[in-house]
């Protein structure tokens, strides 16, 4: 189980409050997949993801955004028990899905760098460090049912 | 394998328009990036045990943040043909200073943290993948002399 200091429970959830699930949640998807267009393997029932324009406008992205940013305000609040709690969605992404688990760690670096764009220079080196230290147990945690 | 195969002429131009509106901060961001770095991924302090000081922001990181920027700028210039024009540099690193180049993957992440911060409206998700390629070919462009 991770641990955690009040320091860092502090930093986390001092950057997950400036997060608006709405807003960032738009974004999310549109920048995973012009990153790592590869990832549009999994998206086939999502309609046109294939040119920029059409990427940037796709509701159900937008809306998938949002879900996996209520996960993340979920392991937010549980902070010592994000593998339980994760185990279900992990088994989901593994058997259902079938997601390869590299992309967690893609979209997690997705989320640090939307992130950064939005709290600029308050996600500072220190803040940085603690914010990758959760995303690393959440990634880990969408790991674990993979066997 | 060609440049050509690895970056298309869009990548290209693309990088080279943010390079122009971007280098004249070419210090800051290499001093911000490495002393993230540093903080995030402390494995990486590693091969600075020589610098008195280590902390963000210190003389040292500063200097070498500046050296590595300067490496980046070569490169934009150089973009056409990296494996060539970064001869030297992948024969420093390879010979030298010995860098694990799991460690160039890191470093780009930081690099595209601060861009995000710097710069947030100019860093588009299409601005992103074409650093992100950019950096990663430069990377790759490093490691040829390895072995």
């Amino acid at each position: 189980m991770v641990k955690w200091t009040e320091e860092e429970r502090r930093i986390i959830r001092g950057v997950w409050e400036k997060v608006d699930i709405d807003e960032i949640g738009e974004e999310l998807w549109a920048r995973a997949l012009i990153v790592y267009p590869w990832i549009d393997r999994y998206f086939g029932s999502f309609g046109d993801i294939f040119t920029t324009t059409a990427i940037l406008k796709n509701p159900k992205l937008a809306a998938l955004g949002k879900v996996v940013l209520s996960a993340l305000d979920t392991a937010v609040k549980n902070m010592d028990n994000v593998k339980a709690m994760y185990a279900p969605l992990s088994r989901q992404h593994y058997e259902k899905i079938k997601v390869d688990p590299d992309n967690f760690r893609l979209l997690a670096e997705c989320i640090t760098i939307t992130i950064a764009c939005k709290l600029r220079a308050e996600l500072n080196p220190q803040v940085q460090a603690t914010w990758q230290k959760f995303l690393s147990a959440v990634v880990e945690a969408m790991n674990s049912q993979y066997k | 394998m060609t440049e050509q195969t690895l970056l298309s002429a869009k990548d290209k131009a693309t990088v080279k328009a943010f390079w122009a509106k971007i280098s004249s901060s070419g210090e800051a961001i290499g001093a911000d990036a490495l002393s993230r770095m540093l903080v995030v991924y402390p494995q990486t302090k590693t091969y600075f045990s020589h610098w008195k000081d280590m902390s963000p922001g210190s003389a040292p990181v500063k200097k070498h943040g500046a050296t590595v920027m300067g490496g980046v700028a070569e490169a934009v210039a150089k973009i056409d043909d990296l494996t060539a024009g970064l001869l030297s540099l992948s024969e420093l690193h390879a010979f030298t200073l010995r860098v694990d180049p799991a460690n160039f993957k890191i470093l780009s992440h930081n690099i595209l943290v601060v861009l995000a911060i710097m710069f947030p409206t100019d860093f588009t998700p299409e601005v992103h993948v074409a650093m992100d390629k950019f950096l990663a070919a430069v990377a790759r462009a490093l490691s040829e002399k390895y072995r």
